[in-house]
């Protein structure tokens, strides 16, 4: 097949331009959670060892945490920044996006013996909200297994220095654990998949 | 098939609807065009009876167009044309550059697993012309044909406004503004000078890709020599009048770390470059000599986005629709990243990273027959102030009136006492595996 092109079919086209689509329908689940994927990974399942997965998330986890960004509840970064440009039925969207995509296992080096002194210690003070070995959560309790241990670990200095406020369940059971104790939760935790 | 001017207008009318009267008399704009470069005219992957995307370029946002559209819809058949079998990173090649980084393996991919992740079909070719009215890429392996086309070719350079700035002197004054070759050679100068030496990097106006990167660079390359080479300064000349991204951030590093070896002078545009002489021209009336320079140039939309007709009366950038980053130029052809005009958005590795996924989303509805659905994206962008620090700008992109608008009382850039520097840098790492994990599985 031959192919030969006209320069001044070329021109004829440069000065044109094509109409508008017609009008486009509001953005979907999917339109506003994709654009997540950059930080998050594809589907909310993170490469990143600072940042968490959101696959599997509940949507009622969602929404809280990103109602916590934007009214400055929840300490962040860029978060609180991106937060302000959504309204809550864009929130429920994520969450509604998140919720379905299938939890994301990771594998990393964890401390064998810790994440088993976690097992135990999770099984006595977590379980009630972090629901099977914090692959699950109740109500807005967030998923904790397989979380990056680096991110689990950011995020239990902000609790530490008073940054990050605990739902007060949670307060009473963290509060009494010792510092070694505390580590060894988030070592099971990075070790669940 | 032979393309007359007479059966484009029919093909590209017919295909379109609309009519093409009125514009023939502004025939003449093209004229300056380059003549199109033939490639190879045997088919390749000859086309069956899938509906066929093709996606030109596999970079930030190539390669999420192409592996978005086969998540949405597998029965659609997407082919990837890239000329590279690996992709470099310019988002994180400043910490190469500036001798951070030994090298340039964690912002190097490949495309096997996003390939059998996928399905997506890699060739590996240049395009050298689109034919929006065959529906066909011509690239250097063989023809092409699509239903729909996503072109992300990213930029080239309008070197022809720097007097002597050919291909010979890009190698004596690297741009670096296109990663790999071009970012060892500008790290092996500034480790092979004196210390004692003066490096100048120079930007240009405004837009170009990335606008925080000169001066990422300006604060990692000043580190560098801080550290290593303390007689040592750099001047940034800036053709913009004052500093145009995160503006109160960069100028209190600068200011903080680095005020005893950088300097930063706004409204100085290079317009001529003198490699023997080791000097650059400000617009003919003053000089600034050095030891080692970093010409970054004025930019336009890749060579085959000129060459193709898809940029617009400026000649520089793609108008597309602000939906669907359908062109404005050629029917069924999508131009999404550092080459589209995307409003509000700037020219950013996670502008393309989310663009690509609304035209994906709207590729795939067209192509569907479903109705398009409006734009939600974001912009995260890092930027190092150190070599252990980072900061960053943030941003929501709507619809409004026919443009893209960032969300209004949302975005912004790191708060200015740098509270929050370490936590970001940690996060900016992050963001490069995530998204370079997206673009390669």
């Amino acid at each position: 097949m031959k192919f030969k092109t006209s320069l001044a079919g070329w021109a004829l086209v440069a000065g044109c331009t094509i109409a508008g689509t017609a009008a486009a329908a509001p953005p979907t689940p999917e339109m506003i959670s994709f654009a997540c994927a950059g930080c998050h990974g594809t589907n909310g399942g993170s490469a990143g060892l600072t940042m968490p997965s959101l696959a599997s998330q509940s949507k009622a986890s969602i929404v809280d945490a990103m109602k916590k960004f934007k009214s400055g509840e929840r300490p962040s970064t860029v978060m609180g920044r991106l937060a302000k440009g959504y309204n809550d039925a864009e929130f429920a969207a994520m969450g509604e996006f998140f919720s379905k995509q299938k939890f994301h296992p990771t594998t990393q080096v964890v401390d064998a013996a810790k994440a088993k002194k976690g097992a135990d210690l999770q099984e006595a003070n977590c379980s009630r909200c972090h629901l099977d070995d914090g692959k699950d959560g109740k109500d807005d309790t967030p998923v904790m297994a397989s979380q990056w241990l680096e991110y689990l670990k950011m995020q239990a200095e902000l609790y530490d220095s008073g940054k990050r406020k605990m739902p007060k369940d949670m307060a009473d059971k963290w509060n009494k654990l010792s510092k070694e104790d505390r580590e060894a939760l988030l070592h099971f935790y990075a070790s669940v998949k | 098939m032979t393309l007359d001017r007479r059966s484009f207008i029919k093909v590209l009318g017919g295909a379109s609807g609309l009519a093409l009267a009125g514009c023939a008399t502004q025939g003449g704009s093209g004229a300056a065009a380059p003549a199109p470069a033939i490639g190879k005219t045997q088919e390749i992957l000859p086309k069956g009876s899938a509906r066929r995307v093709v996606v030109v370029g596999g970079g930030y946002g190539g390669a999420i167009a192409a592996k978005y559209v086969r998540m949405l819809d597998k029965s659609i058949e997407v082919v990837m044309v890239e000329r590279n079998r690996q992709f470099i990173s310019c988002p994180f090649s400043n910490f190469y550059i500036a001798g951070i980084t030994k090298d340039m393996n964690s912002i190097t991919i490949g495309y096997d697993k996003l390939a059998a992740n996928h399905g997506v079909k890699m060739v590996y070719a240049e395009v050298t012309l689109i034919d929006p009215a065959a529906k066909k890429v011509i690239t250097t392996e063989g023809t092409l044909a699509y239903d729909r086309l996503i072109v992300s070719p990213g930029i080239d350079f309008r070197s022809e406004e720097i007097e002597g700035y050919d291909a010979k002197a890009q190698e004596a004054f690297p741009h670096a503004w296109k990663a790999g070759h071009q970012s060892t050679l500008l790290r092996n100068q500034l480790q092979a000078m004196k210390d004692g030496g003066t490096v100048i990097i120079s930007m240009p106006l405004t837009p170009y890709r990335c606008p925080p990167g000169p001066y990422e660079r300006s604060c990692l390359i000043a580190g560098y020599l801080k550290k290593h080479k303390p007689k040592s300064k750099l001047i940034l000349l800036d053709a913009n009048p004052d500093v145009v991204s995160k503006k109160p951030l960069f100028t209190k590093a600068w200011t903080t770390y680095y005020k005893d070896n950088f300097q930063y002078v706004g409204g100085k545009k290079v317009t001529q470059v003198n490699v023997a002489g080791k000097s650059v021209s400000i617009e003919g009336i003053e000089d600034f000599k050095g030891d080692v320079f970093n010409v970054i140039p004025p930019q336009r939309a890749a060579d085959i986005a000129v060459k193709s007709g898809l940029v617009g009366e400026d000649k520089r950038w793609c108008p597309v629709d602000v939906v669907s980053f359908e062109s404005r130029r050629h029917k069924d052809v999508h131009v999404i990243g550092d080459a589209a005009i995307a409003g509000a958005m700037p020219k950013s590795g996670y502008s393309a990273n989310s663009q690509a996924k609304v035209c994906a989303i709207n590729v795939v509805n067209l192509m569907n027959g479903k109705p398009t659905v409006d734009i939600s994206g974001i912009n995260v962008c890092y930027s190092a102030v150190s070599e252990h620090e980072s900061v960053s700008i943030a941003a929501v992109y709507t619809v409004k009136d026919g443009a893209i608008i960032a969300v209004p009382n949302s975005g912004g850039i790191s708060p200015a006492d740098f509270s929050l520097t370490k936590a970001e840098h940690a996060y900016g790492e992050s963001w490069l595996r995530n998204i370079l994990t997206e673009m390669s599985t």
